[in-house]
């Protein structure tokens, strides 16, 4: 944890409400987010038991599993999932607009520029806490490899006909989830989180209750004493006021209320299949709809709090400005969003259970440079953020006091003018350290060339100011100018490329083998998977 | 880095210079007659490593096999290239540097035979081609290099090795496993326990896909005397071990200037006697830039250059001055060698290196000034339990290693087990953290001396 946010949170702590964290909001906001609330069942990972989902915050579509061990049962749910979520996706890819992309010719191998579709906008899905986001990514799993009756008329447990198609599109949201800075899965807590900064610890955060009572206590109350309540005060029946943002449920849930349920409509069923004549079968029919009822009931009052919660959150981080760096971010998420739109156009299998050692190395990369990319770009979207990259000594802001002009040696000499700043930041700076400003949003760099007295530092310019031998007006700071210089790189390199996976080379065990080209088939039926 | 050792030791004793040899011997004879495609020496602190890459080096080139050697920093290309050139000064060296400003060493200006350029091509038909991983990940070969050597192969990653192996046929990869694994700045845990784990070592990928290449080990650690050789093998390399290449009285430290009684000054004496000495400040939890610690650290360094130190070593019979160049002060984190390094000057010490572990591995010094990574901390996370953070700080050293730590850092061991989630199909690393730290502690204590200015 760094300094700023230390103090902030013992600042939190002190005043009982949450600390701004930033002061601008690094995550782009969709206008349409669709809103997604799962819940699990207990003990048994990958069985939902009901979500509230949809974008329209007064109007959430609910989807229960009266018995999430039933297989059946537990179809029709993402059946009724992918009618949800696959029009709001489609719906936005198939709005394109043209954007340019640079691409190696494969006859001449030189890079060239062409012109493909890029989706104007791309979906986005919220769901309340880190752990909604692995369930995301677990649904996806359990889903892009099962294969349809249409696709495999012998499958034992055909899947309908959507489903595997939503079990990609939540594959690729899960992945991207893990790139640094990427907006098109986000769990509210993270976003409250990277925000504000509250008194409780990371952990306590994830709740996502508690993080809403510390950031927007009700009129007068202290945001400590009703986090504390939303995590623990129970009613009369022994039940959270405040159920967890899930996927999992309260224990006392579970055992009071869900499991019984779940009894009496197991019971129900049976009995329905028992009924010996129509009329038995219609009373019964109608004992089976009341016990189903009586468990959307029980899953709507667990998950409409955290609905209503992940919204209340939105309208707080709608209040902040967006950060002047938070589209340009967003846009690579479109770039994502229509990659992978166009894999599944052009019939490519599933994504496959494990990548490969290129894919792999790919994917670490791009994350590392991102992840670098997020943090300059935070910083000089937000001063407060910047503040903490200040405390750290890895920027500093101060006042130039002096400018000397200089040129390089050589033929052409160019502009190498000495800058004097006077800060009252401590940053690490040593002998030649590079350090950067930004110049009407580009980079300008400069080299540390010695320190005068204490908080004086001398820096020279070495690049952005024109081919002439005057550097150009606006290029060089003038005295009395404040400025802001990072000890770290405003924009990343491109890394290196990696061999195509057919390249694979002997170090890793070489290309992968013919079985990695063909769809891998989902696991094979086991006794305990028939109940 | 390898020094001869001059005394001849008594009949049926082990002889380092003797099984350095044998080792370096059976190395070499792998490299350039095996039939595996790769050859993985591990070699302890101070072992010789890159003596070996130099000589295996030469020894590729005068066999008239193209060679390219990785490293991993442009200091450590620069330091081969330099070690090369006067080794043969005939023999025709390639720097490959980056296109940044001021990219190598201005040092390799003055050597005639070494060519420096930014493009792959320039350097063609040289002998020898040297340079960072980095920058061979960008170079685009049609026909491989016939051999290759990986220095530094254990602080390399999985997936910085996969964007250069198709440059090469055959590899001699060379890594001292003990010092601080590589890491990701993001998270990796998708794909722990997978052989090709991008974010884990280059050797641990090498292995587990070609778990039948030769494995040697130097035996030998020329630096680390013959008081800490011991404490390192048993805490950091349990089940490889090796021995220090000098005995004990090969090697002195004294004062000209007697002790005054002062913590600092008697923790020197410990440290001059028994080559470890442990300055135990009163347990308390501080932030991490501690500033009575960190005052502490400045003192010893003080007091190191005004008692006028003197080293005898097997190197020279007369005793060298202990120099500020010689002195070496090891941190955890760059805020500690920043606020360190504040002190010194203000004590008018400016000369003495203080670094990170990262930067400080692959050095060594006479003594060092250890800041012990647990140090005041209230808990002890992942990163301060690293085995190769300690192992690096605590074995860079000739004579010396002197550790200032707060009272307590046993028991906080001992308040927080490991606790990293055990992830299927990685190979769990021993030691761990945990185990190393209480080794290393339990030595210490022998050597303690309390903090009294």
């Amino acid at each position: 944890m760094s300094l700023i946010t230390t103090l902030a949170r013992l600042e939190a702590v002190r005043t009982g409400r949450a600390q701004p964290a930033a002061t601008v909001r690094h995550r782009h906001l969709s206008d349409r987010p669709l809103v997604f609330v799962p819940l699990t069942t207990a003990g048994e990972a990958g069985a939902p038991l009901g979500a509230l989902v949809g974008t329209d915050r007064d109007a959430p579509r609910l989807l229960v599993v009266p018995q999430p061990r039933d297989r059946d049962l537990r179809f029709a749910f993402l059946s009724e999932l992918a009618d949800v979520v696959l029009p709001h996706i489609e719906a936005y890819a198939d709005a394109v607009e043209t954007a340019e992309r640079t691409e190696t010719d494969p006859e001449t191998g030189k890079r060239v520029k062409v012109e493909v579709d890029l989706c104007a906008d791309a979906a986005q899905l919220i769901v309340p806490s880190r752990a909604g986001v692995e369930f995301v990514r677990l649904l996806g799993r359990s889903m892009r490899f099962r294969r349809t009756a249409e696709q495999d008329p012998e499958a034992p447990h055909p899947a309908p006909p959507r489903v595997p198609l939503l079990g990609r599109w939540l594959t690729h949201y899960g992945e991207r989830a893990r790139v640094p800075g990427s907006s098109l899965l986000l769990a509210m807590t993270d976003l409250l989180g990277r925000h504000w900064a509250t008194g409780q610890s990371t952990l306590e955060d994830q709740h996502l209750g508690a993080l809403l009572a510390w950031i927007d206590p009700p009129e007068g109350a202290s945001g400590a004493e009703t986090a504390l309540r939303a995590e623990l005060a129970r009613d009369a029946d022994g039940q959270l006021l405040c159920p967890p943002a899930g996927p999992a449920t309260d224990p006392a849930f579970d055992n009071k209320l869900l499991a019984p349920a779940i009894e009496r409509y197991d019971r129900a069923r049976t009995a329905l299949a028992a009924a010996e004549d129509g009329l038995e079968a219609d009373e019964r029919l109608a004992a089976l709809t009341a016990a189903e009822r009586e468990i959307r009931a029980l899953v709507e009052s667990r998950t409409r709090p955290t609905w209503d919660a992940v919204w209340r959150g939105l309208d707080l981080l709608r209040e902040l400005p967006a950060g002047a760096h938070a589209e340009e971010r967003w846009t690579r998420d479109r770039w994502s969003f229509t990659g992978h739109r166009d894999r599944i156009l052009s019939g490519e299998p599933p994504q496959p259970r494990r990548d490969d050692a290129v894919t792999a190395a790919n994917k670490l990369a791009t994350r590392e440079r991102e992840q670098a990319r997020l943090d300059a770009q935070e910083a000089l979207d937000d001063p407060l953020v910047m503040a903490g990259r200040r405390l750290a000594g890895e920027a500093f802001a101060g006042e130039v006091v002096d400018v000397t002009m200089a040129y390089s040696e050589g033929k052409r000499p160019s502009p190498r003018p000495l800058v004097t700043v006077r800060t009252e930041d401590r940053p690490h700076l040593g002998d030649r350290v590079r350090v950067y400003r930004s110049l009407d949003g580009r980079p300008q760099a400069a080299e540390f060339a010695g320190q005068e007295t204490e908080g004086v530092f001398v820096l020279r310019i070495v690049d952005k100011m024109g081919r002439g031998k005057e550097p150009e007006p606006g290029s060089v700071p003038e005295k009395g100018d404040l400025v802001c210089f990072t000890l770290f790189e405003h924009e990343q390199r491109g890394g290196a490329k990696l061999p195509d996976p057919e390249q694979t080379p002997w170090t890793h065990g070489g290309p992968p083998g013919e079985a990695a080209a063909v769809p891998e088939a989902a696991d094979a039926q086991t006794e305990e998977d028939i109940l | 880095m390898t020094a001869e050792a001059v005394t001849a030791p008594p009949e049926g004793a082990f002889d380092p210079g003797a099984e350095a040899a044998r080792a370096t011997a059976a190395i070499l004879h792998d490299t350039l007659h095996g039939a595996e495609r790769g050859v993985v020496v591990d070699s302890p602190p101070g072992a010789g490593k890159s003596t070996l890459v130099v000589r295996a080096a030469l020894e590729l080139a005068e066999a008239g096999r193209p060679l390219m050697v990785v490293a991993q920093t442009n200091a450590q290309v620069d330091d081969l290239v330099l070690r090369l050139a006067e080794k043969n000064p005939e023999l025709p060296v390639g720097r490959l540097h980056s296109s940044d400003t001021d990219p190598y060493d201005k040092a390799l200006d003055d050597l005639p035979n070494v060519r420096k350029s930014a493009k792959a091509a320039d350097l063609a038909g040289l002998a020898v081609v040297l340079s960072t991983a980095a920058k061979w990940a960008h170079v685009k070969v049609d026909e491989p290099w016939r051999h290759a050597i990986v220095d530094e192969a254990y602080q390399m990653r999985s997936d910085s090795l996969l964007a250069v192996a198709g440059l090469f046929e055959r590899a001699l990869f060379v890594g001292d496993p003990g010092q601080l694994d590589p890491f990701a700045i993001v998270g990796s845990e998708q794909w722990a326990g997978l052989s090709y784990d991008p974010s884990a070592s280059a050797v641990t990928t090498l292995l587990a896909h070609n778990p039948g290449l030769p494995q040697h080990r130097l035996p030998v650690s020329w630096r680390l005397p013959a008081s800490a050789a011991p404490l390192v093998s048993d805490a950091f390399y349990p089940y490889t071990p090796f021995r220090s290449g000098t005995d004990h009285g090969d090697r002195r430290l004294s004062f000209a200037v007697p002790s005054d009684g002062s913590g600092p000054d008697r923790v020197l004496d410990e440290a001059a006697a028994s080559g470890w000495g442990l300055l135990e400040l009163p347990a308390r939890h501080t932030p991490r830039t501690d500033p009575e610690a960190v005052r502490a650290v400045a003192t010893v360094v003080r007091r190191l250059l005004d008692r006028g130190g003197a080293a005898t070593s097997e190197r020279s019979p007369d005793p060298a001055p202990l120099t500020a160049a010689r002195i070496a002060v090891g941190t955890a984190h760059r805020d500690q060698a920043a606020a360190v390094r504040a002190a010194l000057a203000d004590l008018g010490v400016t000369d003495v290196t203080v670094d990170t572990a990262n930067r400080l591995q692959g050095r060594e010094y006479d003594v060092t000034v250890v800041l012990h990574p647990l140090s005041g901390r209230p808990d002890a996370t992942a990163f301060h339990l690293e085995t190769g953070r300690l192992c690096v700080l605590a074995s860079r050293h000739r004579h010396a290693c002197i550790v200032v730590c707060r009272a307590g850092v046993g028991e906080l061991l001992d308040d927080y087990p490991s606790t990293e989630p055990v992830q299927l199909g990685t190979l769990v690393k021993f030691p761990d953290g945990w185990e190393a730290n209480h080794a290393v502690l339990a030595h210490l204590a022998e050597h303690r001396v309390p903090w009294r200015p």
